[in-house]
Protein backbone atom coordinates (compact mmCIF):
# COMPACT_ATOMS: atom_id res chain seq x y z
CA UNK A 1 0.00 0.00 0.00
CA UNK A 2 1.28 3.67 -1.05
CA UNK A 3 1.86 5.75 2.08
CA UNK A 4 0.51 9.41 2.52
CA UNK A 5 3.98 9.95 1.70
CA UNK A 6 6.20 7.88 -0.62
CA UNK A 7 9.97 8.02 -0.87
CA UNK A 8 12.23 5.96 -3.36
CA UNK A 9 15.55 6.46 -4.07
CA UNK A 10 15.89 9.70 -2.93
CA UNK A 11 19.47 11.01 -3.11
CA UNK A 12 20.89 14.84 -2.41
CA UNK A 13 24.40 15.63 -3.37
CA UNK A 14 25.05 19.37 -2.42
CA UNK A 15 27.00 21.50 -4.61
CA UNK A 16 29.86 21.34 -1.75
CA UNK A 17 29.97 17.42 -2.57
CA UNK A 18 28.61 16.90 0.57
CA UNK A 19 25.90 13.46 0.20
CA UNK A 20 23.25 14.74 2.77
CA UNK A 21 21.02 11.46 1.17
CA UNK A 22 21.94 8.60 0.06
CA UNK A 23 19.34 6.22 -1.17
CA UNK A 24 16.06 6.74 0.71
CA UNK A 25 13.19 5.02 1.05
CA UNK A 26 10.18 5.94 3.18
CA UNK A 27 6.82 5.33 3.50
CA UNK A 28 4.98 7.23 6.02
CA UNK A 29 1.17 5.68 7.11
CA UNK A 30 -1.94 8.11 6.48
CA UNK A 31 -2.97 9.39 10.35
CA UNK A 32 -0.03 8.12 12.25
CA UNK A 33 3.32 9.84 13.96
CA UNK A 34 6.37 8.99 12.58
CA UNK A 35 9.38 10.49 14.30
CA UNK A 36 12.87 10.78 12.64
CA UNK A 37 15.84 10.11 14.76
CA UNK A 38 19.60 11.09 14.28
CA UNK A 39 22.20 12.94 15.33
CA UNK A 40 23.40 16.60 13.77
CA UNK A 41 23.69 16.83 9.94
CA UNK A 42 22.37 13.22 9.39
CA UNK A 43 20.30 14.69 6.80
CA UNK A 44 16.98 14.66 8.55
CA UNK A 45 16.32 18.85 7.97
CA UNK A 46 17.27 18.02 4.18
CA UNK A 47 15.21 15.27 3.63
CA UNK A 48 11.94 17.08 5.41
CA UNK A 49 13.06 20.19 3.01
CA UNK A 50 12.96 18.17 0.43
CA UNK A 51 9.72 17.03 1.01
CA UNK A 52 8.34 20.44 1.40
CA UNK A 53 10.26 21.93 -2.07
CA UNK A 54 12.77 23.80 -0.12
CA UNK A 55 16.05 21.86 -1.40
CA UNK A 56 16.41 20.10 -5.15
CA UNK A 57 16.60 16.45 -4.92
CA UNK A 58 19.67 15.13 -6.84
CA UNK A 59 17.85 11.69 -7.55
CA UNK A 60 14.38 9.80 -6.45
CA UNK A 61 10.74 10.43 -6.36
CA UNK A 62 9.24 12.04 -3.38
CA UNK A 63 4.90 11.27 -3.45
CA UNK A 64 2.81 13.68 -0.86
CA UNK A 65 -0.79 12.05 -0.94
CA UNK A 66 -0.01 10.58 -4.74
CA UNK A 67 1.39 13.51 -5.78
CA UNK A 68 5.00 14.13 -7.29
CA UNK A 69 6.23 16.76 -5.56
CA UNK A 70 8.10 18.18 -8.71
CA UNK A 71 5.59 17.41 -11.88
CA UNK A 72 2.68 18.20 -9.73
CA UNK A 73 4.23 20.69 -7.02
CA UNK A 74 0.74 22.50 -6.57
CA UNK A 75 -1.35 19.50 -5.39
CA UNK A 76 1.29 17.84 -3.20
CA UNK A 77 2.34 21.32 -1.33
CA UNK A 78 -1.18 22.70 -0.68
CA UNK A 79 -1.59 19.15 1.41
CA UNK A 80 1.35 19.95 3.25
CA UNK A 81 2.57 22.50 6.56
CA UNK A 82 5.71 23.12 7.48
CA UNK A 83 7.39 24.12 10.92
CA UNK A 84 10.73 24.72 10.69
CA UNK A 85 13.60 24.38 13.11
CA UNK A 86 14.53 28.18 13.08
CA UNK A 87 12.32 30.51 14.68
CA UNK A 88 11.94 32.42 11.42
CA UNK A 89 9.34 35.47 11.95
CA UNK A 90 8.38 38.73 9.84
CA UNK A 91 9.18 40.40 13.45
CA UNK A 92 6.85 43.82 12.51
CA UNK A 93 3.99 41.98 11.55
CA UNK A 94 1.04 41.40 14.01
CA UNK A 95 0.16 37.49 14.64
CA UNK A 96 -3.42 37.84 12.67
CA UNK A 97 -1.41 39.31 9.65
CA UNK A 98 1.50 36.86 9.39
CA UNK A 99 -0.85 33.75 9.65
CA UNK A 100 -3.55 35.18 7.64
CA UNK A 101 -0.71 35.66 4.83
CA UNK A 102 0.33 31.63 5.16
CA UNK A 103 -3.31 30.77 4.39
CA UNK A 104 -3.49 32.96 1.39
CA UNK A 105 -0.05 31.85 0.36
CA UNK A 106 -1.37 28.36 0.26
CA UNK A 107 -4.07 29.54 -2.24
CA UNK A 108 -7.19 29.40 0.65
CA UNK A 109 -9.51 31.81 0.54
CA UNK A 110 -9.63 34.20 3.55
CA UNK A 111 -11.42 32.09 6.49
CA UNK A 112 -11.63 34.16 9.56
CA UNK A 113 -13.19 31.40 11.68
CA UNK A 114 -10.66 28.81 10.95
CA UNK A 115 -7.64 31.38 11.65
CA UNK A 116 -9.70 32.26 14.96
CA UNK A 117 -9.84 28.63 15.66
CA UNK A 118 -6.00 28.15 15.47
CA UNK A 119 -4.95 30.95 17.10
CA UNK A 120 -7.45 30.05 20.39
CA UNK A 121 -6.25 26.38 20.11
CA UNK A 122 -2.39 27.38 20.42
CA UNK A 123 -3.39 30.19 23.40
CA UNK A 124 -2.55 32.72 20.74
CA UNK A 125 -5.76 34.54 20.57
CA UNK A 126 -5.01 36.94 23.23
CA UNK A 127 -1.82 37.99 21.01
CA UNK A 128 -3.48 38.19 17.91
CA UNK A 129 -2.78 41.85 17.35
CA UNK A 130 0.84 41.70 18.81
CA UNK A 131 4.04 42.15 16.65
CA UNK A 132 5.73 39.06 16.41
CA UNK A 133 8.94 40.92 17.74
CA UNK A 134 7.31 41.65 21.42
CA UNK A 135 6.37 37.70 21.51
CA UNK A 136 8.51 35.46 23.65
CA UNK A 137 10.87 32.59 22.05
CA UNK A 138 7.60 29.53 22.59
CA UNK A 139 5.29 32.17 21.58
CA UNK A 140 6.97 32.64 18.37
CA UNK A 141 7.42 28.61 17.90
CA UNK A 142 3.06 28.57 18.94
CA UNK A 143 2.55 31.46 16.07
CA UNK A 144 5.62 29.12 13.36
CA UNK A 145 2.53 26.21 14.29
CA UNK A 146 -0.07 28.14 13.73
CA UNK A 147 1.16 29.24 9.88
CA UNK A 148 1.86 25.89 9.26
CA UNK A 149 -1.73 25.09 10.01
CA UNK A 150 -3.20 28.00 8.36
CA UNK A 151 -4.08 26.04 5.03
CA UNK A 152 -5.27 22.57 6.64
CA UNK A 153 -2.72 20.75 5.85
CA UNK A 154 -3.29 16.33 5.77
CA UNK A 155 0.76 16.24 6.68
CA UNK A 156 2.61 18.88 9.05
CA UNK A 157 6.07 18.41 9.34
CA UNK A 158 7.62 19.29 12.86
CA UNK A 159 11.05 20.16 12.40
CA UNK A 160 12.91 19.72 16.27
CA UNK A 161 9.14 21.43 17.15
CA UNK A 162 10.02 21.54 21.11
CA UNK A 163 13.95 23.20 20.75
CA UNK A 164 14.26 25.51 23.13
CA UNK A 165 10.79 25.76 24.92
CA UNK A 166 9.62 25.26 28.32
CA UNK A 167 8.55 21.93 30.19
CA UNK A 168 4.80 23.39 30.28
CA UNK A 169 4.82 24.45 26.33
CA UNK A 170 6.36 21.28 25.63
CA UNK A 171 3.53 19.12 27.23
CA UNK A 172 0.81 21.46 25.51
CA UNK A 173 2.42 21.13 22.13
CA UNK A 174 2.11 17.29 22.77
CA UNK A 175 -0.87 17.71 23.51
CA UNK A 176 -1.82 19.63 20.26
CA UNK A 177 0.12 17.04 18.10
CA UNK A 178 -2.25 14.35 19.79
CA UNK A 179 -5.26 16.10 19.09
CA UNK A 180 -4.02 16.85 15.41
CA UNK A 181 -3.71 13.09 14.76
CA UNK A 182 -6.90 12.44 16.44
CA UNK A 183 -8.51 14.94 13.50
CA UNK A 184 -6.16 13.02 11.00
CA UNK A 185 -3.66 14.79 10.24
CA UNK A 186 -0.59 12.79 9.36
CA UNK A 187 2.46 14.51 11.58
CA UNK A 188 6.22 13.80 10.84
CA UNK A 189 8.57 15.47 13.35
CA UNK A 190 12.20 14.92 14.00
CA UNK A 191 13.30 15.71 17.65
CA UNK A 192 16.73 15.70 19.91
CA UNK A 193 14.38 14.96 22.71
CA UNK A 194 14.07 11.36 22.29
CA UNK A 195 11.30 11.12 25.61
CA UNK A 196 9.15 13.08 22.91
CA UNK A 197 9.72 10.65 20.52
CA UNK A 198 9.24 7.89 23.13
CA UNK A 199 5.97 9.70 24.12
CA UNK A 200 4.43 10.75 20.99
CA UNK A 201 5.36 8.35 18.05
CA UNK A 202 4.05 5.60 16.63
CA UNK A 203 6.86 4.50 14.05
CA UNK A 204 10.42 5.92 14.46
CA UNK A 205 12.96 6.31 11.29
CA UNK A 206 16.73 6.46 12.60
CA UNK A 207 18.99 8.33 9.83
CA UNK A 208 22.43 8.36 10.18
CA UNK A 209 24.74 9.84 7.70
CA UNK A 210 22.57 10.16 5.14
CA UNK A 211 20.92 7.05 5.23
CA UNK A 212 17.87 5.52 6.83
CA UNK A 213 19.49 2.53 8.81
CA UNK A 214 16.43 1.95 10.74
CA UNK A 215 11.99 2.34 10.06
CA UNK A 216 10.18 0.32 13.09
CA UNK A 217 6.78 0.67 15.13
CA UNK A 218 7.89 2.19 18.39
CA UNK A 219 7.03 -0.90 20.19
CA UNK A 220 8.39 -2.93 18.37
CA UNK A 221 11.81 -1.32 17.98
CA UNK A 222 11.91 -1.01 22.19
CA UNK A 223 10.97 -4.70 22.32
CA UNK A 224 13.37 -5.92 19.55
CA UNK A 225 16.12 -3.57 20.53
CA UNK A 226 15.38 -2.90 24.55
CA UNK A 227 18.16 -4.02 27.01
CA UNK A 228 16.85 -5.01 30.81
CA UNK A 229 19.13 -4.19 33.70
CA UNK A 230 19.34 -5.51 37.16
CA UNK A 231 21.08 -3.58 39.95
CA UNK A 232 22.51 -4.98 43.44
CA UNK A 233 23.48 -2.91 46.16
CA UNK A 234 25.28 -5.10 48.13
CA UNK A 235 25.54 -4.65 52.22
CA UNK A 236 29.45 -5.59 52.39
CA UNK A 237 31.97 -5.01 48.78
CA UNK A 238 33.35 -7.32 46.99
CA UNK A 239 37.09 -7.42 46.27
CA UNK A 240 36.20 -9.41 42.66
CA UNK A 241 33.60 -10.90 40.75
CA UNK A 242 32.89 -14.36 41.80
CA UNK A 243 33.75 -16.46 38.50
CA UNK A 244 30.34 -17.96 38.12
CA UNK A 245 28.41 -14.88 38.04
CA UNK A 246 31.22 -13.43 36.05
CA UNK A 247 30.26 -16.34 33.46
CA UNK A 248 26.31 -15.26 33.92
CA UNK A 249 27.53 -12.10 32.90
CA UNK A 250 27.72 -9.61 35.94
CA UNK A 251 29.90 -6.95 36.12
CA UNK A 252 31.19 -5.28 39.42
CA UNK A 253 31.31 -1.53 40.33
CA UNK A 254 34.88 0.00 41.20
CA UNK A 255 33.56 0.32 44.72
CA UNK A 256 32.50 -3.11 44.90
CA UNK A 257 29.55 -2.35 45.69
CA UNK A 258 26.93 -2.62 42.90
CA UNK A 259 26.45 -5.53 40.89
CA UNK A 260 24.98 -5.46 37.64
CA UNK A 261 23.12 -7.91 35.45
CA UNK A 262 22.56 -6.74 31.62
CA UNK A 263 20.35 -9.29 30.14
CA UNK A 264 18.11 -9.07 27.04
CA UNK A 265 13.82 -8.08 27.25
CA UNK A 266 13.03 -11.32 25.81
CA UNK A 267 15.85 -13.94 27.61
CA UNK A 268 14.03 -16.69 29.58
CA UNK A 269 12.68 -15.58 32.27
CA UNK A 270 13.98 -17.58 34.79
CA UNK A 271 17.88 -15.84 34.18
CA UNK A 272 17.32 -12.79 36.88
CA UNK A 273 15.87 -16.04 39.81
CA UNK A 274 19.31 -18.56 38.46
CA UNK A 275 21.33 -15.09 39.19
CA UNK A 276 19.59 -14.56 42.80
CA UNK A 277 19.91 -18.08 43.26
CA UNK A 278 23.54 -18.14 42.54
CA UNK A 279 23.95 -15.47 44.83
CA UNK A 280 22.28 -17.24 47.81
CA UNK A 281 24.60 -19.67 47.20
CA UNK A 282 27.87 -18.01 47.38
CA UNK A 283 26.62 -15.87 50.31
CA UNK A 284 26.50 -12.69 49.02
CA UNK A 285 23.74 -10.37 50.66
CA UNK A 286 22.30 -7.29 48.77
CA UNK A 287 20.62 -4.73 50.74
CA UNK A 288 18.37 -3.53 47.74
CA UNK A 289 17.31 -4.50 44.13
CA UNK A 290 16.99 -2.43 41.12
CA UNK A 291 15.39 -3.24 37.65
CA UNK A 292 15.07 -0.72 34.35
CA UNK A 293 14.45 -1.30 30.61
CA UNK A 294 16.50 0.55 28.30
CA UNK A 295 14.54 3.57 27.06
CA UNK A 296 13.89 4.73 23.26
CA UNK A 297 17.62 7.00 24.48
CA UNK A 298 19.19 4.18 24.76
CA UNK A 299 18.77 2.35 21.44
CA UNK A 300 19.21 5.67 19.77
CA UNK A 301 22.70 5.92 21.37
CA UNK A 302 23.58 2.55 20.39
CA UNK A 303 22.02 2.82 16.87
CA UNK A 304 23.92 5.71 15.87
CA UNK A 305 27.19 5.20 17.31
CA UNK A 306 27.23 1.77 15.74
CA UNK A 307 30.25 1.89 12.70
CA UNK A 308 28.57 1.92 9.42
CA UNK A 309 29.24 -1.47 8.03
CA UNK B 1 -2.72 30.15 -11.17
CA UNK B 2 -3.15 30.47 -7.31
CA UNK B 3 -4.84 34.08 -7.18
CA UNK B 4 -4.77 33.97 -3.03
CA UNK B 5 -1.34 33.59 -3.21
CA UNK B 6 -0.65 37.02 -5.28
CA UNK B 7 -2.95 38.80 -3.58
CA UNK B 8 -1.16 37.22 -0.38
CA UNK B 9 2.03 38.70 -0.87
CA UNK B 10 1.21 41.90 -2.80
CA UNK B 11 -1.01 42.66 0.26
CA UNK B 12 1.96 41.56 2.57
CA UNK B 13 4.66 43.76 0.83
CA UNK B 14 1.99 46.91 -0.21
CA UNK B 15 1.58 46.75 4.00
CA UNK B 16 4.84 47.12 4.97
CA UNK B 17 5.13 50.40 2.82
CA UNK B 18 2.09 51.76 5.03
CA UNK B 19 4.34 50.62 8.09
CA UNK B 20 7.01 52.61 6.50
CA UNK B 21 5.08 55.77 4.84
CA UNK B 22 8.02 58.14 6.08
CA UNK B 23 10.48 56.10 4.31
CA UNK B 24 8.76 54.37 1.48
CA UNK B 25 6.56 58.35 0.51
CA UNK B 26 7.27 60.92 2.14
CA UNK B 27 11.11 60.76 2.13
CA UNK B 28 11.05 60.38 -1.87
CA UNK B 29 8.66 63.00 -2.17
CA UNK B 30 10.35 65.91 -0.08
CA UNK B 31 13.38 65.25 -1.85
CA UNK B 32 12.55 65.56 -4.91
CA UNK B 33 10.33 68.49 -4.01
CA UNK B 34 13.72 70.33 -3.20
CA UNK B 35 14.80 69.81 -6.10
CA UNK B 36 12.18 71.51 -7.63
CA UNK B 37 12.67 74.28 -5.09
CA UNK B 38 16.62 74.85 -5.76
CA UNK B 39 16.57 73.87 -9.33
CA UNK B 40 12.90 74.49 -10.96
CA UNK B 41 11.86 77.56 -8.61
CA UNK B 42 15.40 79.33 -7.65
CA UNK B 43 17.96 78.12 -10.38
CA UNK B 44 15.76 77.66 -12.95
CA UNK B 45 14.11 81.44 -12.78
CA UNK B 46 17.59 82.50 -14.26
CA UNK B 47 18.34 79.30 -16.90
CA UNK B 48 16.71 79.98 -20.57
CA UNK B 49 14.40 77.51 -22.30
CA UNK B 50 15.22 74.16 -23.43
CA UNK B 51 13.28 72.99 -26.43
CA UNK B 52 10.49 75.83 -25.61
CA UNK B 53 9.83 74.38 -22.30
CA UNK B 54 10.91 76.25 -19.11
CA UNK B 55 13.77 74.84 -16.89
CA UNK B 56 11.25 73.93 -14.07
CA UNK B 57 9.19 72.29 -16.37
CA UNK B 58 11.84 70.45 -18.58
CA UNK B 59 13.27 68.49 -15.18
CA UNK B 60 10.01 66.78 -14.14
CA UNK B 61 10.31 63.88 -16.21
CA UNK B 62 13.92 63.50 -15.12
CA UNK B 63 13.14 63.93 -11.69
CA UNK B 64 10.54 61.62 -11.61
CA UNK B 65 12.47 58.37 -13.47
CA UNK B 66 15.05 59.44 -10.84
CA UNK B 67 12.90 58.88 -8.21
CA UNK B 68 11.08 55.99 -10.13
CA UNK B 69 14.21 53.92 -11.05
CA UNK B 70 15.67 54.34 -7.18
CA UNK B 71 12.01 53.17 -5.80
CA UNK B 72 11.37 50.17 -7.76
CA UNK B 73 15.17 48.84 -7.78
CA UNK B 74 15.05 49.32 -3.89
CA UNK B 75 11.50 48.46 -3.16
CA UNK B 76 12.02 45.53 -5.20
CA UNK B 77 15.19 44.24 -3.98
CA UNK B 78 14.14 44.92 -0.32
CA UNK B 79 11.01 42.87 -0.82
CA UNK B 80 12.95 39.58 -1.97
CA UNK B 81 15.56 40.29 0.17
CA UNK B 82 14.17 40.93 2.87
CA UNK B 83 12.51 37.38 3.38
CA UNK B 84 15.91 35.35 2.51
CA UNK B 85 17.79 37.24 4.83
CA UNK B 86 15.13 36.83 7.91
CA UNK B 87 14.49 32.80 6.46
CA UNK B 88 10.73 33.25 6.26
CA UNK B 89 11.59 32.30 2.36
CA UNK B 90 10.76 28.93 3.40
CA UNK B 91 7.31 29.41 3.25
CA UNK B 92 6.95 30.68 0.17
CA UNK B 93 9.45 28.34 -1.34
CA UNK B 94 7.37 25.62 -0.10
CA UNK B 95 3.60 26.80 -0.92
CA UNK B 96 2.06 26.05 -4.26
CA UNK B 97 3.10 28.62 -5.76
CA UNK B 98 4.75 29.43 -9.28
CA UNK B 99 7.64 31.37 -10.12
CA UNK B 100 5.69 33.79 -12.22
CA UNK B 101 2.80 34.07 -9.28
CA UNK B 102 5.72 35.13 -7.08
CA UNK B 103 7.20 37.24 -9.59
CA UNK B 104 3.63 38.99 -9.92
CA UNK B 105 3.47 39.31 -6.09
CA UNK B 106 6.39 40.70 -5.42
CA UNK B 107 7.37 42.74 -8.51
CA UNK B 108 3.53 44.12 -8.83
CA UNK B 109 4.02 45.80 -5.11
CA UNK B 110 7.42 47.24 -5.99
CA UNK B 111 6.23 48.33 -9.42
CA UNK B 112 2.72 50.04 -7.87
CA UNK B 113 4.62 51.45 -5.07
CA UNK B 114 6.87 52.97 -7.25
CA UNK B 115 3.93 54.47 -9.99
CA UNK B 116 1.92 55.61 -6.71
CA UNK B 117 5.11 57.63 -5.97
CA UNK B 118 5.80 58.79 -9.35
CA UNK B 119 2.49 60.01 -9.69
CA UNK B 120 2.89 62.27 -6.02
CA UNK B 121 5.99 63.41 -7.49
CA UNK B 122 4.14 65.00 -10.66
CA UNK B 123 1.40 66.25 -8.04
CA UNK B 124 3.81 68.16 -6.09
CA UNK B 125 5.75 69.10 -9.25
CA UNK B 126 2.76 71.28 -9.91
CA UNK B 127 3.04 73.58 -6.58
CA UNK B 128 5.80 74.79 -8.14
CA UNK B 129 6.16 74.59 -11.77
CA UNK B 130 3.19 75.00 -14.58
CA UNK B 131 3.93 72.01 -16.65
CA UNK B 132 1.42 70.08 -19.00
CA UNK B 133 1.05 66.53 -20.39
CA UNK B 134 0.36 66.04 -23.99
CA UNK B 135 0.49 62.24 -24.27
CA UNK B 136 -1.11 61.15 -20.81
CA UNK B 137 -1.57 57.87 -21.82
CA UNK B 138 2.03 57.08 -23.07
CA UNK B 139 3.01 58.90 -20.41
CA UNK B 140 0.96 56.18 -17.45
CA UNK B 141 2.56 53.32 -20.02
CA UNK B 142 5.93 54.39 -19.34
CA UNK B 143 5.46 55.17 -16.10
CA UNK B 144 4.41 51.75 -15.32
CA UNK B 145 6.48 49.90 -17.75
CA UNK B 146 9.30 51.56 -16.33
CA UNK B 147 8.44 50.69 -12.94
CA UNK B 148 7.72 47.06 -13.89
CA UNK B 149 11.05 46.90 -15.90
CA UNK B 150 13.15 48.06 -12.65
CA UNK B 151 11.24 46.59 -10.32
CA UNK B 152 12.41 43.32 -12.18
CA UNK B 153 15.90 44.32 -11.93
CA UNK B 154 15.69 45.05 -8.24
CA UNK B 155 14.22 41.37 -7.76
CA UNK B 156 17.19 40.30 -9.66
CA UNK B 157 19.52 42.57 -7.30
CA UNK B 158 17.67 41.25 -3.90
CA UNK B 159 18.46 37.67 -5.52
CA UNK B 160 21.63 38.22 -6.24
CA UNK B 161 22.86 40.27 -3.17
CA UNK B 162 24.17 38.33 0.20
CA UNK B 163 24.69 41.45 2.19
CA UNK B 164 22.45 44.98 2.40
CA UNK B 165 25.02 47.00 1.14
CA UNK B 166 24.94 44.92 -2.22
CA UNK B 167 21.46 46.02 -2.43
CA UNK B 168 22.29 49.95 -2.14
CA UNK B 169 25.04 49.39 -4.34
CA UNK B 170 23.31 49.89 -7.55
CA UNK B 171 21.22 52.15 -7.33
CA UNK B 172 23.80 54.72 -5.66
CA UNK B 173 26.67 53.48 -7.50
CA UNK B 174 25.21 53.10 -10.92
CA UNK B 175 21.36 54.05 -10.97
CA UNK B 176 21.77 57.52 -9.46
CA UNK B 177 25.01 58.63 -11.69
CA UNK B 178 23.43 57.45 -14.70
CA UNK B 179 20.19 59.13 -13.98
CA UNK B 180 22.07 62.45 -13.60
CA UNK B 181 23.86 61.35 -16.50
CA UNK B 182 21.36 60.55 -18.96
CA UNK B 183 19.81 64.07 -19.28
CA UNK B 184 17.36 64.59 -16.03
CA UNK B 185 18.87 67.99 -16.09
CA UNK B 186 19.79 69.00 -19.38
CA UNK B 187 19.09 67.75 -23.15
CA UNK B 188 21.66 65.80 -24.46
CA UNK B 189 22.04 68.15 -27.99
CA UNK B 190 23.32 70.36 -25.46
CA UNK B 191 26.86 68.20 -25.15
CA UNK B 192 29.62 68.26 -27.31
CA UNK B 193 29.41 65.51 -30.16
CA UNK B 194 31.81 63.23 -28.48
CA UNK B 195 29.87 63.21 -25.07
CA UNK B 196 26.40 62.87 -27.28
CA UNK B 197 28.01 59.42 -28.51
CA UNK B 198 28.92 58.20 -25.59
CA UNK B 199 25.46 59.51 -23.43
CA UNK B 200 23.78 57.07 -25.91
CA UNK B 201 25.23 53.97 -24.36
CA UNK B 202 23.56 55.13 -21.21
CA UNK B 203 20.22 53.14 -21.12
CA UNK B 204 19.13 55.64 -18.90
CA UNK B 205 18.85 58.23 -21.55
CA UNK B 206 16.19 56.29 -23.73
CA UNK B 207 13.92 56.31 -20.50
CA UNK B 208 14.20 59.62 -19.75
CA UNK B 209 13.24 61.39 -23.61
CA UNK B 210 10.38 58.68 -23.99
CA UNK B 211 9.08 60.14 -20.77
CA UNK B 212 9.65 63.67 -21.54
CA UNK B 213 8.29 62.87 -25.44
CA UNK B 214 4.95 61.90 -23.25
CA UNK B 215 5.44 65.45 -21.17
CA UNK B 216 6.36 67.95 -23.93
CA UNK B 217 6.34 66.54 -27.39
CA UNK B 218 10.12 67.51 -28.01
CA UNK B 219 12.72 63.68 -27.38
CA UNK B 220 16.34 63.56 -27.32
CA UNK B 221 16.35 60.38 -28.76
CA UNK B 222 13.43 59.05 -31.44
CA UNK B 223 10.65 57.76 -29.42
CA UNK B 224 10.42 54.45 -31.14
CA UNK B 225 13.97 53.68 -30.43
CA UNK B 226 13.45 54.25 -26.56
CA UNK B 227 10.51 52.16 -27.03
CA UNK B 228 12.87 49.49 -28.39
CA UNK B 229 15.31 50.00 -25.27
CA UNK B 230 13.12 50.08 -22.85
CA UNK B 231 11.05 46.43 -23.88
CA UNK B 232 14.73 45.25 -24.31
CA UNK B 233 15.58 45.72 -20.86
CA UNK B 234 12.28 44.11 -19.68
CA UNK B 235 12.85 41.29 -21.64
CA UNK B 236 16.11 41.01 -20.43
CA UNK B 237 15.39 40.87 -16.92
CA UNK B 238 12.63 38.30 -17.77
CA UNK B 239 15.10 36.05 -18.83
CA UNK B 240 17.42 37.05 -15.95
CA UNK B 241 14.35 36.03 -13.49
CA UNK B 242 13.72 32.57 -15.74
CA UNK B 243 17.08 31.73 -15.41
CA UNK B 244 16.86 31.85 -11.40
CA UNK B 245 13.96 29.99 -11.03
CA UNK B 246 14.98 27.29 -13.75
CA UNK B 247 18.46 27.15 -11.44
CA UNK B 248 17.38 27.83 -8.28
CA UNK B 249 20.24 30.28 -7.72
CA UNK B 250 20.55 31.59 -4.47
CA UNK B 251 16.93 30.35 -3.62
CA UNK B 252 17.28 26.41 -3.31
CA UNK B 253 20.22 24.04 -2.70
Amino acid sequence: MTGIIQVDGLNKLYRGGFQALRDVNLSIRKGEIFALLGPNGAGKTTLISIICGIVTPSSGTVLADGHDIVSDYRAARSRIGLVPQELTTDAFESVWNTVSFSRGLFGKPRDDAHIEKVLRDLSLWDKRNNRLLELSGGMKRRVMIAKALSHEPQILFLDEPTAGVDVELRRDMWEMVSSLREAGVTIILTTHYIEEAEAMADRIGVIRKGELILVEDKTTLMDKLGQKELRLQLTEPLERIPDALGRAGLSLSDDGYRLTYSYDAHSEQGSVAAVLRQLNELGIEFSDLQSRQSSLEDIFVSLVHEEVA
Amino acid sequence: MNWYAIRAIYGFEMARTRRTLMQSIASPVISTSLYFVVFGSAIGSRMVEIDGISYGAFIIPGLIMLSLLNESISNASFGIYFPRFSGTIYEVLSAPVSPLEIVMGYVGAAASKSVILGLLILATARLFVDYHIAHPVWMLAFLVTTAVTFSLFGFIIGIWADGFEKLQIVPMMLVTPLTFLGGSFYSINMLPPLWQTITLFNPVVYLISAFRWSFYGVADVAVGVSIAAILGFLLLCLGGIFWIFRTGYRLKQ
